[in-house]
């Protein structure tokens, strides 16, 4: 699958297992970036970790502070190994370009519709290329 | 700018903001006159080196700035038990912007001070229920910027060409009526988080006209419908028909396009939504009682003091009141600050409950009027929370357990 934008491009092959939600989530007071953890009591996703994990939402919702966050996870190493949404999320993008413009540290961050990747579901292997493209491993 | 020729602050800001700017839809930037900066909440030290640096670099803002509430009390944090290591950490962050000429406003209502923009203006305001409130009340312009790169905004007096500062995205595309909504319960406080709570799960980062309103919501009541809506979807313009100033009529609000689509809203729509709100019950043993998300304005503090006059809350519960320090300075002059505290209640200026470690752990319920609280308290106080109206959450200060009065939802 093609991205239809490559917001932030990681500068080697990614690996990680899928963590799917339809729910947009804060990464501010929804993450915690010391841990990874989800921490919104009001999302599906609560008490999962996200370190590492290929996460795919529509959107971010809430705080302003979500690219504050997102910077702090990166920075620490408990953020996702990649973030897939539906729609272009300026504050989410934002957090990755601040760790890459500060750090050096790429995130890889993507823009899929829903229709194209509603077929990957959590827990699968999913790849993503430094040109953006995604495959999944089971197929 | 990106040669560096204003200096290496103004260089990396236009840098991260000309990069942003294209997630936006921009390819060109226009200028502000007012910027309001989230990015002085402590979320950690990668935040805290960026900002220190861009002070050191020289950095200055170009336009009157305002700051969000900060991670500490300034005047009281050791009393209300910060960790002083963490509060080091805060008061950094906070004097960085104030190094780069911001204003120590330290509130999340910058609408309610001297730093309220006018209709039409170009801001660069972070702050998620400040942006909300800026485009829809007052009709001035803002994106939903987030921290950092409203400080580049501040630094570049520039922000996208694109989205809410242009007239069309401010068009509402969805519609949304509410049916037979009882109009007493439209004058209760409550409605209005409510509203918003709901809103915000229903279009998320679309721009919703609501119908049907009876009489005219005053700027607290907006607020709070602002907050809540910025919580739990991205709203960051919405209109009320005949009420805010970009929609004189429906007709205008939507700019003589029809909806792409429309929305009814029932009680029982609100009703279901006013119930996740809360994931303690009635009688549940209450920890801590708190209002100030947004911070709590001049008039609603009264109508609190009020309320606590001659009471006193329950030894086993704290009860905070977040607000400006410019409020705070106005209560101790209107003699409103002896009531609250002889209440037992905290009036923190400078912060709030989830920017800062106040309240800890209990295992009891927080209790709150305020649906941004009562959504993020669960998940960063860890206590479980109660959404109800002001009268319940002193009511149950009082006692020590949870009171409910619904009368107004279950009419």
């Amino acid at each position: 699958m093609s991205p239809v934008r490559v917001v932030v491009a990681s500068s080697e092959v990614v690996h990680g297992t899928a963590l799917v939600t339809d729910v947009p989530l804060s990464f501010w007071g929804g993450v915690d970036p010391a841990t990874g953890m989800v921490i919104d009591e009001h999302h599906p996703l609560r008490g999962e970790q996200l370190t590492g994990r290929i996460l795919i939402l529509p959107n971010g919702r809430g705080s302003c502070s979500a690219s504050g966050v997102l910077l702090e996870a990166i920075h620490h190493g408990t953020a996702p190994a990649a973030i897939i949404t539906h729609a272009v999320d300026p504050i989410i993008g934002l957090g990755a370009i601040l760790a890459d413009e500060l750090y050096g540290l790429r995130l890889p961050v993507l823009v899929l519709p829903e229709n194209e990747c509603r077929h990957i579901t959590s827990g699968e292997p999913v790849t993503i290329q430094p040109d953006g493209h995604l495959t999944r491993q089971n197929t | 700018m990106l040669a560096g020729e204003q200096g290496e602050a103004v260089r990396i800001a236009i840098r991260i903001l000309t990069r942003v700017a294209a997630l936006y839809g921009a390819n060109s930037l226009l200028p502000v006159t007012r910027a309001h900066i989230d990015g002085c909440i402590y979320e950690g030290d990668a935040g805290l080196a960026f900002a220190e640096r861009l002070a050191a670099a020289g950095g200055r803002v170009r336009v009157p700035t305002s700051l969000n509430v900060i991670s500490l009390d300034r005047q009281h944090w050791r009393q209300l038990g910060l960790e002083a290591s963490y509060a080091a950490k805060a008061s950094r962050l906070g004097q960085a912007f104030l190094t780069m000429g911001a204003t120590p406003s330290f509130t999340c209502a910058p609408y309610q001070t001297a730093a309220r923009p006018v209709f039409g203006e170009q801001i660069a305001w972070s702050e998620s229920n400040a942006v909300a409130f800026a485009n829809s009340v007052i009709g001035a312009r803002t994106n939903r910027y987030g921290d950092y790169l409203d400080a580049a905004c501040a630094l570049t007096g520039r922000v996208p060409a694109a989205g809410l500062h242009l007239d069309a995205p401010r068009l509402a595309t969805v519609l949304v009526r509410l049916r037979n909504v009882p109009p007493k319960l439209m004058a209760d406080d409550t409605f209005y988080p409510v509203l918003g709570y709901l809103l915000g799960s229903l279009v998320a980062d679309e721009v919703p006209v609501i119908e049907g309103l009876g009489a005219a919501p005053d700027e607290d009541q907006l607020k709070s419908l602002a907050a809540a809506a910025a919580t739990s979807g991205s709203i960051a313009m919405f209109h009320i028909a005949g009420i805010t100033p970009e929609a004189p009529t429906l007709d205008q609000a939507l700019g003589g396009i029809k909806p792409r689509r429309s929305i009814d809203v029932t009680l029982a729509d609100l009703n279901r939504v006013r119930r996740e709100l809360s994931t303690g019950e009635s009688g549940d043993e209450v920890g801590v009682v708190a209002f100030g998300s947004p911070h709590c304005s001049l008039a609603e503090c009264r109508t609190i003091a009020a309320l606590c006059s001659g009471q006193r809350a329950n030894a086993g519960v704290e009860v905070f009141l977040t607000t400006s320090r410019a409020v705070r300075d106005l209560l101790e002059r209107g003699g409103e600050l002896v009531t609250l505290e002889a209440f037992g209640a905290n009036v923190t200026a400078d912060t709030c409950i989830v920017v800062s470690p106040l309240v800890k752990t209990t295992g009891k319920v927080l209790m709150t009027n305020s649906a941004k609280y009562a959504h993020y308290g669960p998940g960063i106080v860890k206590n479980r929370a109660v959404f109800a109206s002001t009268e319940s959450c002193i009511a149950s200060a009082v006692e020590g357990r949870v009171v409910l009065n619904d009368e107004g939802w279950t009419a």
